[in-house]
């Protein structure tokens, strides 16, 4: 390493001397990825001589750092993992390779194992795959058994939010440190507004409708915020307004709350007896509705491969390789069965070894994938993909700016109303540029 | 003189202030789940899983990458950092006070807005993901901070060491080598120490500047911040290891440190 | 160095050839030692500030491929008629000055109780050092998880309560952050001033009857000045530029309340990708500081003209 960085090569992200192809790979730090940068060398490194240089980085930190590369052609990287909000962006900024070619020579490969929904957010307006996901996931509610059986609460299968609301009061107890439930709150278009997206997609509202008139402060909208915010400052944990992914799983990791809506993914590590103490205490339904029949986000982390690549033969093949069949079963005999990249094949969730280990969550992981459509998420058409976000290069400022205000009044220092008239504002001038 | 009370607050306070870096200390050697458990764990059984993990992710080329950046950009800084500094104290050029202020200037532009500039410069010369690109931003990074506290140690140097070596005939780069830098050595190696830190330090350029080569070690570190699982066990394990070259080096030399930088961070 | 003040030349080293004027060539043997440092910070960081300013008249929006055209001075408008950056601007202010200024009076304050000889005074000033040390994204992320967190923070498992230290104080959180790391920086300083100080001069101070408050307050004091000044010049030039701890404690939040100026042109650069309006930003920060800086420099600070004697 210290030899190549003397050398002074620098510049392009792989270099191939003689038979040996190194490539460059960008990622986020999750536990799925993190398996595979200890998988890759003795697998596919073996198996074909392909060299891969990792990269990890935070959420925050990834997407800063490959969007300006891809979009400054820095060329660092050959493949890195973009999300479900990213990638038909950037097809349509002509900015990624586009795999369905490759993927429909590759006859291992077998593109129609994966989701439908998983492909549709991924791919670009010519309905090519522009990012294979490697995985997938959508929302639902998760409960603790033991805190409902000892209030002789049953939770339905699908329930409605008023349930949960109702749940959530009559669970909460200050004095034992449990919350009624434990919502996100934290700043961020991806962090408190995935969730709180779903809850105003399923009142009826939505960010545009389709002919890009912001409905912001519609009072679809905001009778929607008021619910999430209501709830999580009345039985939602301290610190709400700080809250992300990690600190609710703690919480709801530790048994100090009753219930926690968020990403499907959380199931792996909850139902891990070595990180939780609520392994096999769980219970999943189906995200909370109103006035839709489900309201489940869809969320994918993919590999995708900027125009910029030199070696983009090499990069397909630890593509296909990190999305493919093979790799799943390797992670299960590796690294654990509840450790698979799960949520983007329908075969995955035939093998008997993830059934098992997966049994409570697995099949509902799948029914909630399935029924997401980012086309429609809601009660009326939209303008762009996307279920919790707006598919539009401009939503990652407004998103952010908005959930800067709705924190603050998770916080209590300011209002939902004029929080979101501010945000009317900030999606005014983002609509101006699109109706033109 | 009531001496006991004034040794017990210094006391307090010194253990108040490391406190936080032991219990950062602590919690690397905890389990995921006691480490950010409520409430805090004090008596915990350690577990050296945090380390493991940290060991899996092969931390050495990214150590040595930052022991590269820091250690030659400190010795560049060193050695344009003492001639200028000379030139604007022992014997001055005309215009000292601009040239000051144009070092320090440098300082001005927020590192958020300067990275864009940079990085498409870099990128043109082809030089991204290149221990050496680091080497001259931190160089030119520590600069001003260099320039400003060698001047102060220079300014120490009592003239009648001076005058005689120019009695004696000593040329400048003589009086240089043999008259002024053994004097000013303790200041030397307060800069050196204090450049050396600030490069190691550095995150924002580095992330952004590097890929899978010239890594450095904050990138290293912050690649165990998940948003999907528990870290806080590891990611202490690993800042500890991380901050470890630092604080050992700082440890070693503080006692160098504070003569130094009473040898005259101002005159 | 307490000899050096006593025997200080007032005079210009130059004047010490009397009568002569200095020559052509004494005055490029002067120059010359400055120039590699000169040339090199010349190139590394004005080609790069020529590049931002080149940007600054350019509308580029990275995520709108096709879309770089130059705009003339029209970003320098949007940003000054910004109330997010305004608003930045305050904070920044706000930050800044609170943290020098806690920062060096708890570093005065520090530096005062290890002036003198006790037990254990070399491990006292090691342990308070250590903060210094420490990797400043790995201190940020250390307070908001193990210490301000409001479920398994320690200052809540300490104190009892559920307070959500960081929603409810933002400003205060940073701060405490960031002082805890730049007060051993400000207390070295001061230390080494204070134990540079000639022992004589208190000595003569005690002998005149001066009690040890008056002796701290006319005599001490005053002699520390510069270094007092030093060390918040120092400390506000790097604290200005911020980013880790508002980047890691509170994402500039709750809403912009601890957004500062190096966050905000951040969000301008990696959430909107309007990089000629984020390079505008950059531009109208540096002019600012250069007024402020020349204002404390020239006309509040002792650090330039006391030079002068030299």
């Amino acid at each position: 390493m210290t030899l190549a960085a003397c050398s002074g090569a620098g510049g392009s992200g792989s270099s191939s001397d003689g038979d040996k192809t190194t490539i460059t790979a960008l990622m986020v730090g999750n536990p799925q990825m993190e398996d595979i940068a200890k998988l890759t060398a003795d697998s596919f490194t073996k198996e074909t001589g392909i060299t891969v240089k990792f990269t990890i980085l935070p959420e925050n930190e990834l997407r800063d750092k490959v969007t300006q590369d891809v979009a400054t052609q820095g060329g660092q990287y050959d493949v890195a993992t973009i999300g479900a909000y990213e990638a038909p962006i950037w097809a349509k900024n002509g900015w990624l390779h586009e795999l369905s070619s490759y993927a429909d020579k590759d006859s291992t490969y077998d593109s129609a194992d994966l989701l439908e929904p998983m492909v549709k957010s991924l791919s670009g307006e010519d309905g090519k795959l522009y990012a294979a996901p490697f995985y997938g996931e959508s929302s639902f509610l998760m409960w603790n058994k033991e805190l409902f059986a000892a209030k002789g609460l049953t939770m339905p299968e699908r329930p409605t939010w008023q349930q949960v609301a109702d749940f959530a009061a009559k669970l909460n107890d200050k004095q034992a440190g449990v919350a009624g439930i434990c919502l996100r709150g934290l700043p961020g278009w991806g962090e408190v507004f995935a969730p709180l997206t779903t809850v105003v997609n399923t009142w009826g509202g939505t960010w545009f409708e389709k002919d890009w008139t912001p409905k912001v402060n519609a009072p679809e909208f905001s009778q929607a915020t008021k619910f999430y915010v209501d709830l999580v400052r009345r039985y939602g944990e301290a610190g709400a307004s700080q809250a992300g992914f990690t600190e609710c799983l703690n919480t709801f990791g530790q048994g100090k709350a009753a219930m926690w809506y968020d990403a499907t993914s959380a199931a792996g590590t909850l139902e891990d007896a070595s990180a939780s103490k609520v392994a096999g205490k769980v219970g999943y339904s189906f995200a909370p509705v109103n006035k839709t029949k489900s309201s489940g986000w869809l969320w994918a982390w993919a590999w995708a491969m900027p125009k910029t690549t030199k070696q983009a033969d090499a990069a397909w093949k630890f593509i296909s390789w990190a999305t493919g069949k093979e790799y799943e079963k390797l992670v299960g005999e590796k690294m654990g069965w509840s450790r698979l990249p799960a949520g983007k094949r329908t075969s995955t969730y035939e093998l008997p070894e993830y059934k098992q280990s997966a049994t409570a969550f697995a099949d509902i992981t799948l029914k909630a994938i399935e029924e997401a459509d980012p086309t429609n998420p809601g009660l009326q058409p939209r303008p762009a993909l996307g279920v919790q976000f707006v598919g539009i290069p401009e939503f990652a400022d407004l998103g952010t700016k908005v959930s800067q205000e709705v924190a603050s009044a998770i916080a209590g220092k300011t209002t939902v109303d004029k929080a979101l008239a501010d945000g009317q504002k900030l999606a005014e001038s983002v609509a101006e540029k699109y109706r033109k | 003189m009531r001496r006991l009370p004034w040794t017990i607050l210094a006391w307090a306070c010194g253990l108040v202030f490391f406190f936080p870096v032991l219990w950062m200390v602590l919690t690397g050697f905890k389990r995921e789940a006691d480490a950010a458990s409520n409430p805090p764990t004090w008596v915990f059984a350690p577990t050296l899983d945090g380390y493991r993990q940290v060991f899996d992710r092969d931390l050495t080329p990214y150590l040595l990458n930052s022991l590269m950046a820091s250690l030659f950009s400190t010795l560049l800084v060193l050695v344009l950092a003492t001639p200028a500094a000379y030139a604007l104290s022992l014997r001055p050029v005309a215009k000292w006070q601009d040239a000051l202020f144009f070092f320090i200037s440098t300082k001005m532009l927020p590192a958020v807005a300067a990275l864009l500039p940079i990085y498409l410069v870099v990128k043109e010369l082809g030089m991204l993901d290149n221990v050496w690109t680091m080497v001259i931003l931190y160089s030119a990074m520590n600069l001003p901070l260099a320039i400003w506290m060698m001047r102060s140690f220079l300014l120490e140097v009592p003239t009648s060491v001076l005058e005689a070596a120019e009695m004696d005939g000593a040329g400048l780069l003589v009086s240089i080598r043999r008259v002024l830098l053994p004097i000013v050595s303790p200041g030397l190696a307060a800069t050196a120490l204090i450049c050396f830190i600030f490069s190691w330090n550095e995150f924002f350029f580095a992330v952004n500047l590097t890929a899978t080569r010239a890594g450095t070690a904050p990138i290293f570190l912050v690649g165990f911040i998940s948003s999907e699982g528990l870290f806080l066990a590891r990611l202490c394990a690993a800042a500890t290891l991380v901050s470890l070259p630092v604080v050992l080096a700082g440890w070693l030399a503080q006692k160098q440190l504070v003569r130094g930088l009473s040898m005259g961070a101002v005159k | 160095m307490s000899s050096a003040t006593l025997e200080k030349v007032p005079a210009r080293p130059a004047s010490r050839r009397v009568g002569r004027a200095p020559s052509r060539r004494d005055r490029w043997s002067r120059r010359a030692p400055l120039l590699p440092a000169l040339i090199f910070a010349i190139i590394v960081t004005q080609v790069p500030f020529l590049v931002t300013l080149y940007l600054s008249t350019l509308s580029w929006n990275a995520l709108r491929p096709g879309s770089r055209e130059f705009t003339g001075l029209s970003n320098y408008g949007t940003v000054l008629s910004d109330g997010r950056l305004r608003a930045a601007l305050l904070n920044t202010v706000v930050l800044t000055a609170s943290s020098v200024i806690v920062s060096v009076l708890l570093g005065l304050g520090l530096a005062i109780l290890l002036d003198r000889k006790f037990p254990g005074r070399g491990i006292v000033r090691t342990l308070l050092i250590t903060p210094f040390l420490v990797m400043p994204m790995a201190a940020a992320l250390l307070w908001k998880h193990a210490i301000y967190n409001p479920a398994y923070g320690l200052i809540n498992g300490v104190l009892g309560g559920d307070t959500d230290w960081v929603s409810q104080y933002p400003m205060v959180a940073v701060v405490a952050t960031l002082v805890w790391q730049w007060t051993p920086f400000m207390m070295l300083i001061i230390l080494a001033g204070l134990q540079s100080q000639s022992l004589e001069t208190l000595e003569a101070a005690k002998v005149d009857g001066a009690t040890a408050w008056q002796t701290f307050l006319h005599v001490t004091l005053p002699y520390l000045r510069p270094y007092l000044e030093l060390s918040a010049l120092l400390g506000s030039i790097y604290l200005v530029q911020t980013f880790d701890a508002v980047f890691t404690i509170t994402q500039g939040g709750p809403g912009t309340a601890t957004t500062n100026l190096p966050y905000e042109i951040y969000l301008t650069t990696f959430r909107k990708f309007e990089y000629g309006e984020a390079a505008a930003a950059g531009v109208v920060v540096v002019i600012g500081t250069i007024v402020v800086a020349t204002f404390a420099l020239r006309v509040i600070s002792g650090l330039f003209r006391m030079e002068v004697q030299r």
